[in-house]
């Protein structure tokens, strides 16, 4: 099946069903057990920082085509108080809240394709897209 | 939301993880598990992470902060039953557990627990 779903996110439980839904979506997609590991725990870091720092946010979950390969794209918004400085929210260590810091760094290292788009007052928008080999 | 059981066996206590772990969850298992620490006097702790698909930076952590927690309280910590793909994520994530022991499975846990205790008398 393709076509997109998607996850509210305005509680922890919340970040379990994102989970649990981009397992489904990746198994279904053909991605590898270990590439299905990475694209979950991603998931997770990114619904937990919608959650954290913007008080929520919602979960896109899409299918997508390159040729004759097959991806899962994950594009997690918020309307949070926006990232001032995307180079240095993308260093490793790099908090405002009490976590390690991994949550944006590590999840890009996670994935094939990252993008961040955000500002002061603008919200956050992260996109990923992880590729089956 | 679910709590994580906390079973005793002589003076260890085993904690085997069969949920999706939601935060709250994981905070109340750190207390669970300091309550039951000092209650039984245990001297050794061990958490079964082989039904956990996948480790976050804030399940992570929560691995972290348990054993550094029993630490102090005078018991060692074993996490056994890493999955080799939750391994893998762990280290690309860039967390790579450096405070807490590891072992495969229950078996050697229970073992590494002995070999500890035999060696810090």
């Amino acid at each position: 099946m393709t076509g997109e779903r998607e996850v509210v996110i305005t509680s922890s439980a919340d970040v379990v069903a994102v989970r649990q839904l981009v397992r489904s979506v990746a198994i279904e997609v053909g991605l590898s057990l270990v590439d299905q590991t990475k694209i979950v725990t991603a998931a997770s870091e990114l619904a937990r920082n919608a959650l954290v720092y913007a008080g929520g946010g919602d979960v896109r979950i899409l299918v997508v085509e390159n040729g004759h390969r097959r991806g899962l794209k994950l594009i997690v918004t918020d309307d949070g108080p926006g990232i001032p400085d995307l180079e240095l929210a993308l260093t490793d260590g790099w908090t405002t809240g009490n976590g390690l810091g991994l949550g944006l760094s590590g999840s890009r290292r996670l994935v094939d394709e990252f993008d961040l788009l955000s500002g002061p007052g603008k919200g956050t928008t992260v996109t990923v897209t992880k590729w089956a080999r | 939301m679910q709590r994580v059981p906390v079973l005793k066996l002589g003076d260890v206590l085993i904690v085997s993880i069969q949920i999706d772990l939601e935060d709250q969850s994981v905070l109340a298992l750190q207390e669970d598990l300091a309550d039951a620490v000092v209650d039984h006097g245990a001297r050794g702790v061990i958490i079964d992470i082989t039904a956990v698909e996948i480790v976050d930076s804030f399940i992570g952590r929560m691995l972290a902060t348990i054993a550094g927690m029993c630490r102090m309280l005078d018991a060692q910590t074993v996490v056994v039953g890493m999955r080799p793909a939750v391994a893998i994520t762990l280290v690309e994530l860039g967390l790579s557990l450096g405070g807490v022991r590891t072992a495969l499975n229950l078996e050697k846990g229970v073992a590494l627990l002995d070999h500890i205790r035999s060696a810090t008398p």
